[in-house]
């Protein structure tokens, strides 16, 4: 009587054991199919392989900036006067909205390099301009400095730093 | 639907829905507890396939137009940009390309079910004229995605159908300059098939729930053909059939991933890997293994409209069938005339097949016309006259019976 | 019970196979023999070596004819071909000039090459491809084993296949016989002779091996995605063939219920 309920429950076990596995396995197959249908969308080989640049800067001035492009966005490069160094320099770090000195946002003091690009909503800013004579961006009425970092507006950061290199005093590779 | 509902919505939401829009209940009727005769065979698992078929086809093809572009410069160098840099690219195309095949393999066996056990005739004539519908539609969409990779059998493939058009007397040649958009095949052409290959899909989508709609209405046919009497005869959808269905599915997915991850060109032609030229015909146009039967009609009448006409006919025939067979008897199991000739009309769509992609010329010509002839006389002549002299066997009483009692000798 | 139908599935499934022979069995042309190659079968891969050495001699024989439009030098370092080092290939890139541009004066320039730039063609455009080859056009590589009935075998026997026109066959100038092509002419010269190149691996340059290894490196530009496709291919299968059976029992469970 007893071996009979055993047997019945191991019965049920089995069963219950066969049909989780089972559903499990279609899981796990599911996870799989779903993984490239996702990821085609993510940036292809071809689009990988432009992910680098470089840029002849000799033929920039003292206080001229040339914009080029980078993976589809705008970057600037402005060669610095003195006088806009020296701003940048004598701001109270700590006070900033997004807190950066101006040494760890440049290679060389002369040449500022980002991606110009609004922190706030993806909108290219406006050169020389602003309350801070940096950029100034006119879809929202952020205001940076003269080292790209936010001062006024609703900007929650500093105009981002792209990775780049100097490869000879006056070229940059970018990315 | 057929019978009572016997949904109970169980908790609050579904009691909320059920009093606003009763989709849940609708859900549950057809493919919960929807009444099933218990004695389908794997015959009857074609219909779930395909529905994966056409799913799986709509959804990498969503894909593909994201990397795809439909310009006669471009083309070609997209399919191989998707083939080469677009992650998992080449898999997504592959499943799409044969998943074609796959597809018509499916409804072929599906069509040829239906024929054998006469799930055509009353009460399920609707039915199976939305399923001709579907088959129709699977063909204008087989036809437009191939000629959009843009290599050599894309471009001589559509210049052959299209010149079909041209056979319609007086209005004829317009209506091909119409469908070009142009005096050839050509970048607008490429453009408009394009986005006729997008829309169809979801035409057959469409059909295909009009056709469930009509199974369910009069219920499915079964091996033995004769109706269900009662709930001895049938079993709840799930989890009966679902687990059928999807067992027979993926054996079905072990053949076409076989197709897809070691042979995925076997299907198709090697000459769609060379760019389209429209200064050089390939040396053998033919078009994909699914049409063949239809190419083999169309080339065995010398006269172009003729041909076009037979080539036309031999499907619009198939709207007629309801009509054409004359037997009280639905199943082929019960009638021995009937699976004789059944047979000789499964040999003769091979037989036009294997002449389709042979030369038009010579022994082939002569047995595609017998081919031919014999097609149209199977519907025309012997379905009608069958009903009438066929001394059919004995018929069981219910579905339950020949389970249950002596089974026919077979 | 259902005879017709089962043999409606094999016979479909024969068609399916059955048919792409005719077609590719295109002309009076000798069908190629069957090389076994190591990238055939469930577990094929490229043999590295083989696809190094082809790449020398598409390098240094076919390209000055045939463009490999397709492929970009970054390709060269990518898994599951040749597999050259990034540093390799910035080598073999910057053998070769590209056009850019336009510069600043809106000029077009040439530079090196680049990992991430395509192998650039031969001639400017079928045109000049056309004048300077006796009217024939010498077909881009990229696909060439795809785009051929009889596949690697077919472009094998093509390259090694050459001999002397039979007695009673008029060559015309500018054409050549192979037995394998269509029609036994082909415009292209005899492309490979005894030490043509020099393996840097040491291999000797006989003509059939040049051949085995510029149609192995081919079969890699057609197919780069062999190696990935057959090893997921069996786990795939693999996968199935299990779930298959769990819901085999899990079907004969439930249906065992209604007895």
């Amino acid at each position: 009587m007893a071996d009979e309920q055993n047997s019945a429950a191991d019965e049920t076990n089995r069963r219950d054991f066969l049909y989780l596995a089972t559903g499990a396995f279609a899981a796990i197959g599911a996870a799989n199919i779903a993984w490239p249908l996702i990821h085609q969308m993510n940036p292809d080989a071809s689009v990988k392989a432009l992910a680098s640049i470089e840029v002849d800067l000799s033929a920039i001035e003292t206080g001229q900036s040339i914009t080029v492009t980078w993976r589809g966005k705008p970057v600037f490069i402005r060669r610095r006067t003195a006088g806009e160094i020296a701003d940048a320099r004598t701001v109270a770090d700590a006070d900033l909205p997004d807190p950066q000195n101006d040494a760890e946002r440049v290679q060389k003091d002369e040449w500022l390099v980002m991606v110009g690009i609004c922190t706030h909503l993806g909108c290219v800013p406006l050169g020389q301009a602003g309350d801070f004579n940096g950029w100034f961006c006119p879809c929202h009425g952020s205001h940076y400095d003269t080292s790209g970092r936010i001062r006024k507006g609703p900007a929650p950061k500093n105009l981002e730093i792209p990775s780049y290199e100097f490869v000879g005093d006056s070229r940059i590779k970018i990315g | 639907m057929s019978g009572e509902s016997t949904y109970n919505p169980s908790n609050g939401f579904s009691k909320w829905m059920d009093s606003r829009l009763p989709i849940l209940r609708l859900a549950h009727d057809s493919f919960i507890d929807y009444p099933t005769p218990k004695n389908l065979n794997y015959w009857w698992t074609f219909g779930g396939i395909l529905t994966f078929c056409l799913v799986t086809q709509i959804i990498t093809g969503i894909i593909l137009a994201m990397h795809y572009t439909p310009h006669v410069d471009f083309a070609f160098n997209s399919v191989e940009h998707i083939m080469r840099n677009v992650n998992y690219g080449w898999l997504i195309r592959y499943i799409h390309a044969n998943g074609a095949s796959m597809f018509f393999l499916a409804v072929y066996i599906h069509i040829f079910r239906g024929l054998y056990y006469g799930s055509y005739k009353a009460p399920r004539e609707v039915l199976w004229i939305l399923g001709v519908i579907i088959y129709l539609l699977m063909m204008a969409a087989a036809f437009l995605g191939y000629v959009l990779p843009w290599g050599q059998m894309s471009l001589w493939g559509a210049t052959v159908i299209t010149n079909l058009f041209g056979a319609i007397p007086l209005i004829g040649e317009n209506v091909a300059i119409w469908l070009w958009g142009g005096y050839s095949i050509d970048n607008p052409t490429l453009n408009r098939f394009f986005s006729l290959h997008y829309l169809i899909p979801f035409l057959i989508f469409g059909v295909v729930i009009l056709h469930i709609w009509a199974l369910h209405v009069p219920g499915n046919n079964n091996p033995v053909g004769i109706s269900v009497k009662g709930k001895q005869d049938t079993v709840p959808f799930h989890p009966y059939y679902t687990v059928k269905d999807g067992f027979a599915l993926t054996v079905f997915i072990i053949l076409f991933a076989y197709f897809i991850f070691f042979a995925p060109n076997v299907l198709g032609h090697a000459d769609n890997y060379i760019q389209a030229n429209p200064l050089v015909t390939p040396a053998h146009i033919v078009p994909e293994w699914y049409l063949l039967p239809f190419y083999a009609i169309l080339r065995a009448v010398p006269d172009k409209l003729g041909g076009v006409a037979l080539m036309f006919g031999a499907i619009l025939i198939l709207f007629l069938l309801p009509w054409l067979d004359t037997s009280k008897v639905r199943s082929a199991r019960y009638r021995p005339l009937f699976r004789q000739f059944y047979a000789l009309l499964v040999l003769d769509c091979l037989l036009l097949g294997y002449l389709g992609a042979q030369p038009a010329e010579g022994i082939y010509i002569v047995l595609a016309r017998i081919g031919t002839v014999y097609y149209f006389a199977h519907f025309l002549v012997v379905l009608p006259v069958l009903g009438i002299v066929e001394k059919p066997k004995a018929v069981p009483e219910s579905i339950s019976e020949p389970i249950l009692g002596a089974q026919p000798a077979e | 019970m259902m005879r017709f139908g089962i043999k409606a599935v094999l016979a479909a499934a024969v068609l399916a196979v059955g048919l792409s022979a005719p077609a590719s069995a295109a002309g009076d042309a000798k069908p190629p023999a069957e090389m076994g190659w190591q990238f055939d079968g469930l577990f094929g891969t490229y043999d590295r070596n083989a696809l190094r050495r082809g790449f020398q001699v598409y390098k240094e024989v076919c390209a000055s004819c045939h463009s490999l439009n397709q492929i970009a030098f970054r390709n060269l370092s990518q898994e599951g071909g040749p597999e050259f080092s990034e540093a390799e290939v910035k080598a073999i890139a910057k053998e070769y000039l590209v056009e850019d541009g336009p510069d600043d004066y809106g000029d077009m320039f040439e530079r090196d090459a680049l990992p991430r730039d395509k192998f650039p063609s031969p001639y400017p455009n079928e045109n000049a491809a056309r004048a300077a080859n006796g009217g024939a056009y010498p077909p881009d590589l990229s696909l060439i084993t795809k785009a051929r009935g009889g596949g690697a075998d077919y472009i094998h026997a093509l390259l090694s296949g050459y001999e002397d026109a039979p007695e009673g066959v008029e060559m015309r100038a500018g054409l050549y016989y192979n037995p394998y092509m269509a029609g036994g002419k082909i415009a292209m010269p005899v492309p490979l002779l005894e030490e043509l190149v020099e393996y840097s691996d040491g291999t000797e340059a006989t003509v059939e091996q040049m051949s085995m290894d510029v149609t192995h490196f081919l079969n890699w530009t057609a197919e780069p995605e062999l190696e990935q496709r057959k090893r997921m291919g069996f786990m795939v299968l693999i996968y199935l063939t299990i779930f298959a059976g769990l819901m085999f029992f899990s079907m004969r469970k439930i249906w065992a219920d209604l007895h």
